[in-house]
């Protein structure tokens, strides 16, 4: 069977199953469409939070990254993981104990002002939305390199998908589709690799491959040390960033991991504050067989793309070299006439530029595997895009319809009325989202740093204070999102986008660059609050109770 | 007397968060980054162990402490619901 055949059934089959499932799962209620009812089983909202949390990023772009970064691509593996600890520990069984639909819920009733709320409201708003803009563009980039239709077609198509069962469904549909299409990704993202694992290394898994030695004896990390040494590159296990920046961008990773609404608001849909915890660890577990998986496909796809095209005859390359090619995502510029393809660090020698996505799209090709693999790999970039996109969208909508609507505008609206704006809101967030996937605002690639950074610096203090600080009040909270959040948009508009006078990396702030800024954002909110706290009544009484009776979970 | 039982919990769990905290940072904070070059003189098979922990090590450390902390928690519930309702 053709390749184009395959890919159309694997990308049908799923698609159909997506939308069975959103049929089967209608929601009734508000609380169907905001929580799923809080029904879910804990293994359940385990698979679901993977999947909304791993995005077209993780599942297509990481392996890459560290493939060319090589030991500082752990600030990805370490951060996007050990988010997940607290998460469990600090947030997750609180606020499922709490037990309302929203972060903007917690932040308005813990800090009894609708200041607060606004302010949450206003940053689960930006942090959706500037992660949804690019899954939205990851769906068309997959539909336009496997289906070969146009990225905007690509991207209205995966709209209507999205539309059906966000809409229809809220998240009981939502759940229930990310659920089958962490199945999906997770299948289509091991296949290949335990494939190359045993072509490479005789072991069948990739954990445990990529430590081995290839079928020359000599172990796979040091012959890629070696290899990396002699084109000029560093060395791949050791790192080129500073050591403070690395310890920054990861902690900023894991505290944005932990700060991000749309993860947060998982746990809002299980029963009880012990199935919280129990699928958090689900969710890292099931997140964790991609993340430990990511770092051996990097080196394999190096080794392979190394060994297979360095000094070789241009024109005796096996064929993915072409069709890649095609695509742009390789380009060759034979500098030295030579007819052989240097591939090396120093930009005036080297003649071959990869695009890193390559690496995790390109590497059942390179490694020989029959068609459906590919087939299903395009099927699995897209579970991953769309379910990341859906759950981004679910936020975006319950903070209009709940915590703006409800909560602040029309206090009065009826259960129908709320249900209606819910879904009306959704279905504007869609078009948006799709708009920007459409018209990508040049910075997206800058923007997901942002989020992350946005979510460390507002988000994550207020809660985690909200539960461990009884005395904390609402000025000192208000105030230290709004300095948080601040001071890190400035950092990153000055620093990314030339605003406020630009600056190069040896103006960064003690060295830390943009995306370790959250760090600092963070601990400037936490500092403000505490400060302010000192100096302002403590909160009211009912407060203090409140806050008590979430620490302990009720009796059963 | 309910209210002393919920400081004990409560007492206890900051405990357990300490504990299991501290490890979390140790794993990927510590060996991970600032202590990864002294751990690379080791090697696990093929790994340098400093690198290891980076990018396999610590995440395992991370799904198990969420494990544990599952079980720690669920004892302590149980502990603490049986003496409520005594």
């Amino acid at each position: 069977m053709s390749l184009q055949l395959w890919i159309w059934l694997m990308v049908g089959v799923t698609f159909t199953l997506y939308i069975g499932i959103a049929i089967w799962s209608k929601a009734g209620s508000t609380k169907e469409f905001y929580v799923a009812g809080s029904g879910v089983s804990p293994i359940a909202n385990g698979m679901a939070t993977a999947a909304d949390w791993m995005s077209a990023a993780s599942f297509i772009s990481m392996a890459g990254l560290i493939s060319f970064m090589g030991y500082d691509g752990s600030v990805y593996l370490m951060g996007w993981t050990g988010g997940y600890v607290l998460l469990a520990l600090l947030l997750a069984p609180y606020l499922r104990k709490f037990g309302k639909f929203t972060v903007p819920d917690f932040i308005g009733d813990r800090y009894y002002s609708d200041t607060a709320r606004v302010v949450a409201v206003f940053c689960a708003l930006i942090i959706s939305f500037t992660y949804v803009a690019g899954q939205m563009r990851g769906v068309g980039l997959v539909f336009s390199r496997y289906l070969e239709v146009d990225i905007n077609t690509g991207v209205i198509i995966g709209m209507a998908i999205v539309l059906f069962y966000a809409v229809l469904g809220g998240m009981k549909g939502i759940t229930y589709t990310q659920v089958a299409q962490y199945c999906v990704l997770i299948f289509a993202f091991m296949v290949p690799a335990i494939f190359i694992s045993i072509q490479i290394t005789g072991n069948p898994i990739p954990q445990i491959g990529f430590g081995s030695q290839g079928t020359d004896g000599i172990y796979l990390l040091d012959k890629l040390d070696s290899l990396s040494r002699e084109l000029g590159f560093h060395e791949y296990t050791s790192g080129s960033k500073s050591k403070l920046d690395v310890f920054f961008i990861t902690a900023a990773l894991m505290v944005g991991t932990a700060g991000l609404p749309h993860v947060i608001v998982r746990f809002f849909t299980v029963q009880k504050v012990r199935d919280a915890r129990k699928s958090a660890g689900w969710a890292l577990l099931f997140i964790a067989i991609l993340y430990t998986t990511a770092p051996a496909i990097a080196v394999f796809a190096r080794i392979n793309l190394i060994e297979t095209v360095s000094e070789k005859r241009y024109d005796e390359l096996p064929g993915w070299f072409d069709n890649w090619e095609k695509t742009g995502l390789l380009t060759f510029d034979d500098k030295n006439k030579d007819g052989l393809v240097q591939y090396v660090a120093d930009p005036q020698l080297n003649e071959l530029i990869i695009d890193r996505d390559i690496m995790v799209m390109a590497n059942p090709e390179i490694a020989e595997l029959p068609n459906w693999v590919i087939a299903l790999l395009a099927a699995g970039a897209l579970a991953a895009a769309l379910s990341t996109a859906a759950g981004l969208l679910l936020v975006i909508s319950a903070s209009v319809s709940h915590d703006l609507i409800k909560k602040i505008i029309k206090p009065d609206v009826s259960e129908k009325g709320e249900l209606i704006a819910a879904r009306v809101s959704a279905f504007f967030a869609v078009l948006l989202a799709g708009y920007f996937g459409i018209n990508p605002p040049g910075f997206v690639a800058a923007t997901v740093a942002l989020a992350f950074g946005l979510a460390a610096a507002s988000f994550f203090p207020a809660i985690v204070m909200g539960i461990f600080y009884k005395r904390m009040n609402k000025e000192g909270a208000v105030s230290g999102m709004i300095v948080g959040l601040f001071l890190m948009l400035f950092y990153m508009t000055k620093f990314k986008f030339g605003w406020f006078g630009g600056g190069t990396s040896d103006e960064w702030w003690f060295g830390v660059s943009p995306e370790g800024f959250g760090t600092f954002a963070m601990l400037a909110n936490f500092i403000v609050s505490i400060t302010i706290c000192q100096f302002t009544v403590a909160p009211p009484k009912e407060i203090q109770e409140l806050v008590e009776n979430i620490r302990i979970p009720s009796i059963e | 007397m309910n209210k002393k039982l919920a400081e004990e919990y409560w007492e206890k769990n900051i405990k357990y968060l300490i504990i299991l905290l501290s490890i979390w940072f140790t794993v990927s904070f510590g060996f991970g980054i600032i202590l990864v070059e002294e751990l690379n003189q080791f090697k696990i098979g093929g790994f340098k162990l400093g690198f290891w922990f980076a990018q396999q090590g610590s995440i395992y450390v991370f799904v198990a402490l969420i494990l544990v902390y599952i079980l720690l928690m669920n004892k302590l519930d149980k502990k603490f619901n049986s003496k409520r309702s005594s």
